[in-house]
């Protein structure tokens, strides 16, 4: 079973908080005493998605770790902007290494505690490892894939903005088709990011056939916070692939951070799903389904879509992607149809 | 511990990287104005008392409404809910059911008990008003409240003018109207009933009054020329709906003709129908041009009154009427065709407005009369120093609303006037339209709809036709209502700064910005539901 | 007690015995019976509350050693060769953030060619990674540097290599004393790191570091391996009251004092040549030898106390800086500046060549006399190497050179681990 919103009470489960909601059914991040796991005073951009979605996740794996909790993190942005000498945005046990290797960090971390817990040395801790899409998809893969494998006992989560951008926003296997980056300019036969390229990596974690996989964006909170508590209840190898919206990288207003996420959910392009053992276990469903174009416009990384002569083309290629996730994962309620 | 140096740090130290310095604009909170609010007549803080309503909180919510308003459920069932119309829910789903509530509250308050607050000091002045119908009692209660002496004389033999003379009590049950003007009268106001004032300034002489509130209404039936026959029976609606407060009900015969389009004229033919007649509504227009309100003609005809569009009365005779058929011309006038038809009519009513009696203005100086009503300034003052006026009798549209907001205005700056000083509302903020919302959020709820009486007991008992909504459905209708424009503490600001530069300061005490972080992104203003939150520039 | 065991077997127990909570494994010859032993021990109990992790790769093996390491425990992993390469940036990053890791390295060649044979390219390739390096000459002494590496590692809070020969010492059968557990524990106490990821002290490791502060990190990794340089003698003294061996300490001479002529080697070929030493004191020569224990840090002060009173210095080396020359040579001979003395680099014994003691009579005797080059590649093919460089010069396409070559020396394939 997926996230099930509440549709009532004014805003339901749509808002961070809902003051008529009883207390144990309001999200972590309404309480006023969460953790802040990513502190004020970092130097993300204004309207980090990544970090947005980083205080969420980790939040929640506070929650549900009761502060019990250490984290590895991959090189990029959130490293970056988090950690500059003097000073550290992070509450809780954290610590980079490399760019490529975090899960395995995250297993060494794991079996550490797991020995130390059995010498009676420290009580139950959990690990959380996270990195971006290129820290994940691409150079932390291998690593990912071995700890999937082993199953070691890692809420790994990736916060995907589409690129590699601490390095200055260039092309990872996360990167959509079409979109500008700095290795794949708006010029040639085919601008922007080349379509049959690239690989959506929840799809190669449950082939893994790990305990849990989930999908989430910074724009459902109280999904995204659902799917951690989730993950933090089940041991062994977990997977989190979180959409972030990067204002710098996308070429977008910092103050629409959420709503493209949201779009990216609303058209199909991103979907938001759960799987258990390698099945489809729950979709978060469309709510208010909208063409690509609303998702697509948003963004320079897509400019040369909406030119003069605007790519037709390409803009059916990108429809018709999120027409296919949209039926491969069921999308859209039978009713909303 | 003994940390190897700037490799490991302590934990949330970037506390000491103030990034508020980043910031070209920052947010503000703000109190915008809901549509709602801004439409109502009576001036509700809508949205305000809807927001204690959806915690369930009803007697808090009664309490914010009457501070505007002392009849919610009198405003629950008779008015016409123009915020509704206006109400931002509108472009989501359906507005919502804010009449509908408000009647839940106003009963409630009833069935429980709750007392209006009584003045916390005399002011020592004393004021006259002038009618007891909704504008003179809202008048009262205002300036009970502050604190004034208040007497009112009324015509008639009873509270609540044409509330009670002519709203029909299947629409408005007459235990209701009488609880809630009781209401007002136990705050200490002293009613005279039967008590027609002729002249108004030997009555204020008589009775020391500093001021006076002129609330008279229009009593006055229009007449129509038309040929009659002697034996012709017409008679003018408000004199028929006035008669049905006696002991002696009128007869009207069974065919009975309506001649007129307002809501006075459904009101006649739907009473007519429950006195076992079978009315007939004669108007010279088409459906669409017709005044009266679209939901009280449907209610008609679901009753099986049935209508003659274009056409006028030219002749009445004892049993029968001459009847010509009319055409619209392009500006939409109706024009006679010169086509006959004779129908059959033990009795007609003309419904057809009303002028009001200005009898006891008379010789008043300083006065402005125009089209037959009283002219008064914006502070509600006629053209005489210390004589206010409201309701039907003055330039504006003619209902209970209406009136009543007419009497708190005027309450106000009498107050104000009595101590020499002007009144001055605060200034109107801004509209928080429908643009400055973010739909998104809220959850999928159509609304509620409030039970009728079934059809039967409908046509031929005086039972009050339109439910109201019981406890759970009155809490999901309040719970529709998006707060526009004011924060109702849903945390999203608090959720979605990735600066973590919202300060949540506790349930009813809303958020602060921290400006030491805030980079000045506009996520908050962007991802507030109800447009609480604005971005200004910063200045540099 | 006394056993005649295989090398790698020996060093596995002797890991066991430090009481190891996560060791980390992914095979590569010739280490492989090193984790082999130890993974067998974890599961059969022998060795309790340990993880045994097999990874997926050696960049992941150093990987999940920070990680454990960083959270506190005692950890351990092997390789050689590729790969300490594939593990390379790993390699570097645990001693930047200062994790006592210990690590084997049963050193081998460096491909291409692919080669599974000893020489010391693996382990010497690291040299500057902030790694404390120490070599072994014997399996017992293999042995006992594991247990001393584990208490210097977390005293000074810096990883540690233990060098040992591939196949000759990790596949030999020798006899080794292997000590008590009891022994190990009073010697090596339970391992109290510095920093740790603790939920109770949260900290923030692997911060980034601008301009301001590198340099000051980087003295400080440098200040702690010259305070290592100081712990490792006392350790090794430490070391012999409780199991009565000279094992480990930084360098080690034998019969230097009165030498003109001083080799300067490490690892397991100190052994055959001192038997070439003992042989050619016999016949009158003043040759002795100094083999270097602790290669990182490097005992400058010891090499030179040593060779001060020597008038010439054969550095016999398992290496090859492509291009240069010697590695270690470049070493002793910053510890020998402004010593007048005649200096030789010997590079010998790449990818498992045989050192044998013929070709090292006939080299240190040709350095007695003074006819020794600066730089000498002992036992090299001229023929096949010559044959090769023409037909480079003839031919531009002359295919892969190693292979060419083996088929010049009538090898035709070669098997590869
Ligand atoms: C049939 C009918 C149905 C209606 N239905 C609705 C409805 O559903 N919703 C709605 O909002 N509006 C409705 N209206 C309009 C609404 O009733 C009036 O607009 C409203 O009552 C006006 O209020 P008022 O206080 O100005 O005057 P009134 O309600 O007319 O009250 C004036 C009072 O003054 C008294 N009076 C008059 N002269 C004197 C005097 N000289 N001395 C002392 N007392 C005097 C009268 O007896 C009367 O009691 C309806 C009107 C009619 C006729
Ligand atoms: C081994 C290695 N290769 C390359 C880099 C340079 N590098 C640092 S961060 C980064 C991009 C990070 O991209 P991603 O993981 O998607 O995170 P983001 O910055 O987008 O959040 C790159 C290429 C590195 N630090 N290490
Ligand atoms: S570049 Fe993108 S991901 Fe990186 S800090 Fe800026 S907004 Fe965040
Ligand atoms: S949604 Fe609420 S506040 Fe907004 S217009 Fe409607 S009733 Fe008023
Ligand atoms: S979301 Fe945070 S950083 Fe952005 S404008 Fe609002 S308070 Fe400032
Ligand atoms: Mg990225």
């Amino acid at each position: 079973m997926s996230f099930q919103p509440v549709h009532f009470y004014q805003t339901g489960t749509f808002t961070v908080g809902n003051r008529l909601l009883e207390p144990s059914e309001r999200s972590v991040q309404a309480n006023i005493q969460r953790t802040n796991s990513l502190n004020s005073g970092h130097r993300a951009c204004q309207g980090c998605g990544e970090a947005l979605g980083a205080r969420y996740a980790i939040d929640a794996a506070m929650n549900a770790a009761r502060g019990r909790l250490i984290a590895a993190n991959a090189t990029g942005c959130l490293e970056v902007f988090s950690t500059p000498y003097p000073e550290t945005s992070w509450q809780i046990p954290w610590i980079h290494s490399l760019f490529g290797n975090t899960a395995a960090v995250a297993t060494g971390i794991a079996a550490a505690i797991k020995v130390k817990k059995h010498k009676g040395e420290m009580g139950d801790v959990r690990v959380v490892a996270q990195g971006g899409d290129g820290g994940t998809t691409d150079i932390g893969f291998g690593c990912l894939s071995g700890m999937f494998e082993r199953n070691d006992d890692v809420l790994y989560i990736c916060y995907d903005n589409g690129g590699y951008m601490n390095t200055g926003v260039q092309r990872s296997s996360a990167t959509p088709p079409a979109a500008r980056t700095a290795t794949t300019m708006p010029v040639g036969p085919e601008p922007g990011n080349q379509f049959g390229q690239g690989k959506f990596v929840p799809a190669i974690a449950m082939a893994h056939e790990i305990p849990y996989v989930a999908t989430a964006t910074v724009a459902d909170l109280r999904d995204l916070e659902y799917k951690v508590t989730k993950a933090m209840g089940i041991r062994g190898a977990r997977y989190i692939h979180i959409l972030v919206p990067c204002p710098l990288g996308w070429g977008a207003a910092s103050e629409d951070t959420i709503l493209l996420a949201r779009l990216a959910k609303e058209t199909g392009i991103f979907p938001v799903f759960e799987a258990e053992n390698g099945e489809v276990t729950g979709t978060l469903k469309i709510r208010r389904k909208q063409p690509v174009e609303a998702y697509l416009q948003r963004q320079k990384r897509y400019a040369h879509l909406f030119g003069k002569k605007p790519a037709v083309e390409t803009i059916a290629r990108l429809q018709a992607a999120a027409d296919k996730n949209i039926r491969k994962y069921g999308l859209l309620d039978q009713e909303a149809n | 511990m003994e940390k190897p140096f700037a490799i490991t740090l302590d934990p949330g130290s970037s506390l000491a990287n103030h990034t508020g310095s980043w910031r070209t604009s920052r947010p503000v909170y703000i109190d915008r104005l809901p549509p709602c609010n801004k439409q109502c007549p009576a001036g509700e803080d809508i949205q305000g008392w809807l927001f204690h309503a959806e915690s369930g909180d009803y007697e808090s919510a009664w309490r914010h409404l009457t501070r505007d308003n002392p009849f919610p459920a009198i405003m629950g069932r008779v008015c016409y809910h123009s915020c509704e119309g206006v109400c931002n829910r509108g472009q989501i789903d359906a507005p919502v059911g804010i009449n509908s509530v408000e009647r839940f509250l106003g009963d409630e308050a009833l069935k429980l008990g709750w007392k209006l607050t009584p003045p916390s000091s005399e002011s020592g002045k004393n004021v006259l008003v002038v009618g007891a119908g909704p504008s003179g009692m809202s008048a009262a209660y205002h300036l009970r409240r502050l604190g004034h002496s208040v007497t009112v004389f009324e015509a008639g033999p009873m509270l609540g003018g044409m509330m009670r003379f002519g709203i029909p009590k299947y629409r408005l049950p007459r235990d209701v109207l009488e609880a809630e003007m009781q209401r007002v009268v136990d705050l200490g106001v002293k009613v005279n009933l039967n008590t027609k004032v002729d002249n108004i300034l030997n009555t204020m002489q008589d009775g020391k009054f500093d001021a006076a509130f002129l609330a008279v209404g229009a009593h006055i039936g229009k007449r129509a020329r038309i040929p009659a026959g002697d034996a012709a029976k017409i008679v003018d609606a408000i004199s028929l709906l006035r008669s049905m407060e006696g002991e002696e009900k009128p007869m009207l015969g069974r065919r009975v003709v309506v001649y007129g389009g307002g809501n006075t004229a459904i009101d006649v033919a739907r009473t007519a129908k429950r006195m076992g007649a079978e009315p007939l509504i004669v108007y010279r227009r088409t459906r669409d041009k017709m005044p009266a309100h679209d939901f009280e003609m449907e209610e008609a005809i679901q009753e099986g009154i049935m209508v003659k569009w274009l056409s006028t009365i030219t002749q009445a005779e004892e049993s029968s009427l001459t009847i010509e058929k009319m055409a619209l011309d392009d500006k939409g006038f109706p024009q006679p065709t010169g086509e006959f038809e004779t129908i059959e009519a033990d009795s007609l009513v003309l419904a057809l407005g009303q002028d009001v009696d200005l009898g006891l203005l008379d010789g008043v100086p300083g006065l402005e009369v125009t089209d037959g009503v009283v002219k008064v300034a914006p502070n509600m003052m006629t053209g005489h120093p210390g004589i206010f006026a409201g309701g039907d009798m003055v330039p504006a549209e003619r209902n209970v609303t209406v009136g009543i907001g007419h009497g708190k205005q005027a309450a106000r700056h009498i107050d104000a006037w009595l101590r020499g000083e002007e009144h001055v509302p605060a200034p109107q903020h801004e509209v928080a339209n429908f643009e400055k919302l973010n739909p998104w959020y809220y959850a999928d709820a159509p609304k509620t709809v409030r039970p009728m009486l079934d059809i039967i007991r409908r046509q031929s008992t005086f039972d009050e036709v339109q439910g109201g909504l019981d406890e759970s459905t009155a809490l999901f209708e309040a719970r529709r209502c998006l707060s526009c424009g004011n924060c109702f503490e849903c945390d999203n600001c608090y959720g979605v700064c990735p600066d973590n530069a919202v300060i949540k300061l506790g349930p009813g005490k809303r958020f602060e910005f921290n400006y030491d972080y805030c980079k000045g992104c506009g996520m908050c203003v962007a991802e507030c539901p109800c447009g609480a939150i604005k971005m200004e520039a910063e200045e540099i | 007690m006394l056993k005649q065991t295989e090398g790698s077997h020996a060093v596995a127990e002797a890991v066991g015995l430090c009481r190891p909570e996560v060791i980390c494994a992914y095979p590569i010859s010739p280490q492989t019976h090193i984790v082999e032993g130890l993974g067998e021990m974890v599961k059969s109990g022998e060795v309790t509350d340990c993880e045994f992790i097999n990874v997926e790769s050696e960049f992941a093996a150093m990987s999940v050693a920070i990680g454990s390491s960083a959270t506190g425990a005692r950890t351990y992993t092997a390789t050689a060769s590729q790969g300490i390469l594939f593990m390379c940036e790993a390699v570097y990053n645990a001693s930047g953030l200062g994790l006592p890791i210990v690590m084997t390295v049963a050193n081998r060649a460096i491909g291409a060619p692919i080669n599974i044979w000893n020489d010391h390219t693996d382990a010497l390739s690291q040299r500057d990674s902030g790694w404390i390096q120490l070599f072994a000459e014997t399996n017992q002494e293999a042995l006992d540097l594991h247990i001393l590496a584990f208490k210097l590692a977390e005293e000074v809070s810096l990883p540690v290599m233990v060098c040992m020969d591939g196949f000759i010492l990790t596949h030999a059968y020798e006899r080794v004393d292997v000590p008590t557990q009891e022994q190990v524990d009073a010697f090596l106490p339970p391992y109290e790191p510095r920093q740790a990821l603790d939920p109770t002290d949260p900290v923030s490791i692997g911060a980034m570091v601008g301009p301001e502060a590198f340099s000051e990190v980087r003295y400080l990794a440098h200040a702690k391996q010259m305070q290592a340089l100081e712990l490792i003698p006392k350790l090794a003294a430490q070391f012999k009251t409780i199991f009565g061996r000279d094992s480990g300490g930084l360098t080690h001479s034998y019969l230097t004092d009165d030498a003109e002529t001083i080799v300067v080697a490490m690892g397991s070929i100190l052994g055959t040549i001192k038997d070439v030493v003992d042989e050619m004191r016999q016949a009158g020569e003043k040759i002795g030898v100094l083999g270097i224990s602790s290669y990182r840090p490097f005992p400058l002060d010891n090499v030179r106390a040593a060779l001060q009173n020597a008038k010439r210095v054969v550095v016999l080396e398992k290496s090859l800086a492509v291009g240069i020359g010697g590695v270690v040579s470049t070493d002793v001979r910053m510890a020998m500046s402004g010593l007048q003395l005649e200096g030789h680099t010997v590079v010998a014994g790449l990818g498992g060549r045989a050192i044998t003691m013929k070709s090292l009579h006939a080299l240190f005797a040709k350095a007695i006399r003074g006819e020794l080059e600066r730089l000498t590649f002992l036992d090299l093919d001229w023929d096949v190497v010559n044959k090769q460089l023409e037909r480079e010069r003839t031919t531009r396409r002359s295919g892969p050179a190693a292979e060419s070559m083996l088929r010049d020396v009538g090898v035709v394939a070669a098997r590869i681990g």
